[in-house]
């Protein structure tokens, strides 16, 4: 059965790039663990035979011509909700060192 | 009191002149102004609302929903106000462009006046999760509307405009309409474009449409099905449209779903919906008892796969390229997780950690690739099952709308608010919720469904059926 420990919920955290204070730590370690422990009902599920389903319709490999489309946008409507701009390119925080 | 005409007559009116669109947004913006109590709405988009209506009465009034005012889910792009999904990380966002459907809506001639309150990024049962304020049931002001797309669902239970737009993940349009006595349709997966909405759980989400009646519905669904270049999942229109003609009960084969109606169901939900089967079996239809053995497990496979989309979907808001963004951060790393900390909620943080989990390496065959093999056993369940029948039939959901704060504390009880209708998006199968009485002053709504692609004629039986029970 999952249970999630402090340290594990600060694993997943860094997985999903969020920080989380101390309280938040303890709370998802409970709340997670309850959740997960209600989902594991599944694993005694018998699902021999069954293939796995990722599209409920059918469809498959939707193409379309890969061409250029004006869709009448200028590029600074597009960038205006960007917090930090530099000639018309996004600038983000130091990356490396 | 019936504050709107139904929607094809107000469309009519205004082509004709009788009715002027100005007239319409002034009567929708007053009303949503005088029902500020309910906080329904986040934002309305009067200005602009003001000048298409004026373009209509100008001569661009021909449209089949011409002049008619609506209101969006904020989880909707639309000019005129900000797109906030009701979350804190996207406040201020101004969309760059529409929705695809509100974009056919407006061609149309409608006019969104509004936008509507929800649990934040759609995440909830109740509207508690918005990161703004409670939406309150206007039946009982302590009681939820339900969720996620609470405010639609009041928006038209209050008639501040004739319908609503909402989305419906796992039940988001069906249950608040039943907690609100409005009618909420969810169509079968790909019938409507995403374009354009704030995406949640992308396998499972659709677009939702609020109305008075089933009648009004039809004329909104008309207009948005379809497919769209701008998303690859959308699926042909049916060739007759979703207009229907009068329908009879009469031989109808409609399966009452016995997983649904036992333990679990609430005694006065039960009453209604017992009352209501038995009324459709009296106008003609054949009521056959249907087993979906899978059923119980579908909330458990929602509650893997939806947390697993919704982690993936939400990794865009990284503070970079929109949204809120962490300003004091000390290098890229802590900017993205500083800004993820302070612009999610505790739900959506909740199911961002849950997912991530389910598709870590060494969890993921056993939570998310077995969530999706039991997804294919409720699809083959469901396929037999509509080998028997034509409709199937049980409640929305196993209460009717709960008490403010009465699940807030506990997520897994929240989460037990969709066990009726998350199955519908895990099949992708068409389903509707129709007013069919009313218990202790508070609404429950019954569920129809259809096979996949069967919109056309769920529909047409929702007619027949919405006569019988009002």
């Amino acid at each position: 059965m999952a249970k999630l420990t402090r340290d594990d919920v600060l694993h997943l955290a860094q997985l999903a790039r969020i920080s989380l204070s101390d309280d938040e730590v303890d709370e998802f370690s409970e709340e997670l663990s309850a959740i997960l422990q209600y989902v594991e009902q599944l694993s005694n599920v018998d699902v021999s035979g069954l293939q796995l389903t990722n599209q409920v319709t059918g469809l498959t490999n939707v193409m379309r011509e890969d061409v250029v489309k004006d869709y009448g946008y200028a590029p600074q409507e597009l960038l205006k909700n960007v917090p930090k701009t530099k000639d018309s390119q996004l600038r983000v925080k130091r990356m490396i060192g | 009191m019936t504050v709107w005409d139904p929607i094809a007559d107000i469309a009519a009116k205004v082509r004709q002149g009788e009715l002027k669109a100005v007239d319409l947004v002034e009567k929708s913006l007053a009303s949503i102004t005088k029902a500020e109590e309910y906080k329904a709405i986040i934002a309305t988009t009067a200005e602009r609302a003001r000048k298409r209506a004026q373009q209509v009465d100008a001569g661009d009034n021909q449209g089949r929903l011409a002049g008619v005012p609506f209101i969006a889910k904020d989880n909707f792009l639309v000019f005129g106000a900000e797109t906030t999904a009701a979350s804190n990380i996207l406040k201020g966002f101004d969309a760059p462009y529409q929705s695809t459907v509100i974009n056919r809506l407006e061609a149309e001639g409608a006019i969104c006046v509004a936008k509507a309150n929800l649990d934040a990024f759609a995440h909830g049962a109740s509207t508690e999760n918005s990161d703004f304020f409670t939406t309150l049931n206007s039946h009982d002001k302590t009681r939820v509307p339900g969720g996620s797309s609470g405010g639609s669902a009041t928006s038209v239970a209050l008639e501040l405009a004739p319908f609503a737009l909402g989305t419906d993940t796992g039940g988001s349009t069906r249950q608040p309409a039943s907690f609100t006595g409005v009618v909420g349709y969810k169509p079968t997966y790909g019938l409507m474009s995403r374009s354009g909405i704030v995406a949640m759980g992308s396998s499972l989400d659709t677009v939702g449409t609020f109305a008075r009646t089933v009648e009004d519905a039809e004329l909104v669904i008309d207009v948005m099905a379809g497919t769209d270049e701008l998303d690859s999942t959308t699926i042909e229109r049916d060739p007759a449209g979703y207009i229907t003609d009068p329908t009879d009960l009469k031989g109808k084969r409609i399966g009452l779903i016995r997983e649904y109606m036992g333990e679990g169901l609430a005694d006065n939900v039960r009453e209604q919906i017992e009352q209501a089967v038995a009324k459709l079996r009296e106008a003609g239809a054949e009521i056959i008892d249907v087993s979906l053995p899978s059923l119980p497990l579908a909330l458990a496979v929602y509650y893997i796969l939806c947390p697993a989309e919704v982690s993936s979907n939400l990794s865009r808001y990284d503070g970079q390229r929109y949204g809120f963004s962490c300003s004091d951060a000390k290098d890229l790393s802590e900017s993205y997780t500083r800004t993820r900390e302070i612009g999610f909620g505790k739900e959506a943080k909740r199911r961002i950690m849950i997912g991530t989990y389910v598709l870590s390496s060494g969890y993921y065959d056993a939570y998310y690739k077995k969530a999706q093999t039991v997804r294919t056993k409720l699809i083959n369940e469901a396929a037999e099952a509509f080998k028997q029948v034509d409709f199937l039939v049980g409640p929305v959901t196993p209460t009717v709308a709960f008490k403010i704060g009465e699940n807030a504390s506990n997520p897994l009880a929240m989460y037990l608010a969709d066990v009726m209708t998350v199955a519908v998006n895990l099949i992708g199968v068409p389903g509707i919720s129709i007013p069919c009485g009313v218990s202790g002053g508070l609404p429950v709504g019954l569920q129809l469904i259809a096979p996949q692609r069967a919109d056309r004629e769920l529909l047409a039986i929702a007619v027949a059926a919405e006569r019988v029970l009002t």
